[in-house]
């Protein structure tokens, strides 16, 4: 009976995905017919060839973006949290403090002041300024997950490292990142997912279409073809895939990112 | 010092990331910062012109009526499905918990593309919503959901519940299962039925939980943009714009950086006066 009623409720929260799967397989004459088709029986995949086509550019930025991401919040975080958790450097609740309420920053403020960043520095339409702005959106989190994972670690793992003559450093990178793989994936996988989905950062700092991720490249989409829904979702489908694969890959470690807190704006 | 070898780049990239941007749009709200201002490089002081401006604004007055509305729909609904959704999978019954991470899925997607899949339900003409309506005969002639002024905010914050709703959940879901069962026992032995013990133990123990996702809801309900943009585009004729939206558009539509600052900076004010009200809430709390 619960179980009835607990599906009734994931098909109406899931509905709309079902939905644009449903249209990403229907030919544009049929989404329009008086009687909606609920199953896409007679289906096409010209949607996916229009997508592929029109959007392929967009889909490679994004990757490209994401990774970079990845990299560069991996980059700061991974020593931060290292210094916070293990070295007991000073000040480090200020730190996590400060990063705490950085993330509540309204991205527009930011988004207004890294155009003009962007722009003095002839970074508009470049993959590193959405890089570098993305970040912003992964560091925090980044960090406070990979802290909260490294201050489990017992000290005297390190100090046998130390007494063998490893130098932190040395410490970090052949004793503390194995032991904290997990800590290290999840917080790698949501900064590839919230850089993926990033439009406020993509729509203000790409003016060029060639320049644009794959947000972007839909928001344009539906603008110059909003008739063509078949397209539109079918390019709405291919840029849901990475979730989808990362959900089925690694569903242990999203699942551990959600349940270590507030994680999504 | 070694220690600070590791943590200095975070230091650096806090001041960089995100106090010089901070810096620069309270800056950019006090100047006459235009389109030419990045030809010239010239940006004069105006004091509170641009606030005054704003103010003044025929779209401004509707623009903050809308973010209260917005938000308060959103934090509400939000607020009110994700408990009772939490509630119900807190009892154990077979594939709950493959349900209740399946639920999360919406929240993993790109806004912009749960945005356009919404679009396309609650098109005029052709959406399965309107439809459906129609032929039960609920509506006698298509809603236009996004085209008109009277309906266009309440179908973007009916999606954003949507977008929120496994949030609350998760957060809420955790808080329930921090709450002892004895208690529950112990209230059940006294007599009491099941609303009051939701009443008298549920509530006042989720308190602490409640107030972060509150909160939470409430300064990522300020920021929202994907969805709004995608859907309305904070039209039509302003209908559905926020303030976030409203500081978008002047800033990137209309190229009036100046005003698209100043609101922003009044943005900022709200999250702070209310991140302020939610630290002090945090430390009465034991």
């Amino acid at each position: 009976m619960k179980t009835a009623l607990g599906v009734s409720i994931l098909a109406v929260m899931l509905f709309p995905l079902y939905w644009m799967l449903n249209a990403s397989l229907l030919p544009s004459t049929e989404l329009i017919q008086p009687e909606p088709t609920w199953l896409p029986i007679h289906g096409t995949l010209d949607g996916y060839r229009n997508a592929l086509q029109s959007q392929g550019g967009h889909l490679l930025t994004s990757l490209y973006v994401a990774l970079g991401t990845v990299a560069v919040t991996l980059a700061v975080a991974v020593p931060a949290a290292y210094g916070l958790a293990q070295l007991g450097a000073p000040l480090g609740r200020t730190l996590l403090f400060a990063l705490l309420v950085a993330q509540m920053i309204p991205g527009i403020v930011m988004a207004n002041a890294f155009y003009v960043a962007a722009n003095e520095l002839y970074l508009i339409n470049t993959p590193i300024a959405l890089i570098l702005a993305d970040s912003t959106l992964c560091v925090p989190f980044a960090v406070l997950i990979l802290h909260a994972f490294m201050r489990g670690i017992p000290a005297e793992i390190r100090e046998a490292a130390a007494l063998d003559g490893a130098s932190s450093l040395r410490a970090l990178r052949s004793v503390i990142l194995p032991v904290s793989r997990n800590a290290v994936i999840t917080a790698s996988l949501f900064s590839f997912l919230f850089a993926w989905a990033d439009f406020l950062y993509a729509v203000t700092l790409t003016t060029r279409d060639e320049a644009a991720p794959i947000t972007v490249g839909i928001y344009r989409f539906i603008g110059a073809h909003i008739s063509d829904w078949n397209s539109v979702m079918a390019t709405g489908v291919i840029a849901s895939l990475p979730v989808a694969v990362l959900l089925v890959v690694a569903q242990r470690y999203v699942a551990a990112g959600i349940t270590s807190g507030s994680v999504k704006d | 010092m070694r220690k600070l070898a590791f943590v200095a780049p975070a230091w650096l990239y806090v001041a960089v990331f995100y106090l010089y941007p901070l810096a620069t749009n309270v800056r950019m709200g006090f100047q006459d910062f235009t389109v030419t201002s990045f030809y010239t490089g010239v940006a004069p002081f105006v004091g509170l012109r641009n606030y005054r401006e704003v103010f003044r604004d025929p779209a401004f007055a509707g623009t903050v009526t809308n973010t209260v509305l917005f938000t308060a729909g959103s934090l509400l609904l939000q607020f009110g499905i994700g408990l009772a959704l939490a509630v119900f999978f807190k009892r154990n019954f077979p594939l709950g918990g493959a349900l209740r991470s399946l639920l999360l899925v919406p929240w993993l997607l790109p806004l912009v593309v749960s945005g356009t899949a919404w679009r396309w339900i609650l098109e005029t003409d052709s959406g399965v919503l309107n439809r459906t309506l129609l032929n039960l005969h609920l509506v006698s002639e298509p809603v236009p959901w996004l085209a008109s002024t009277d309906l266009s905010l309440t179908a973007v914050t009916l999606v954003n519940v949507w977008v929120g709703i496994p949030f609350n959940m998760v957060i809420l879901y955790g808080g329930l299962q921090a709450i002892p069962a004895e208690l529950y026992e112990a209230a059940q032995l006294d007599g009491a039925g099941a609303w009051q013990r939701f009443r008298r133990v549920t509530l006042p123990l989720l308190r602490p939980v409640t107030t972060v996702v509150l909160t939470l809801g409430l300064i990522y309900t300020l920021k929202v943009f994907d969805v709004i943009m995608v859907l309305t585009q904070g039209g039509p004729a302003d209908s559905s714009q926020t303030l976030t939206t409203f500081s978008y558009d002047l800033s990137f539509q209309q190229l009036a950086f100046g005003h698209g600052a100043a609101v922003g900076n009044l943005l900022v004010l709200v999250a702070v006066v209310f991140a302020i009200g939610y630290l002090r809430a945090e430390r009465r709390t034991p």
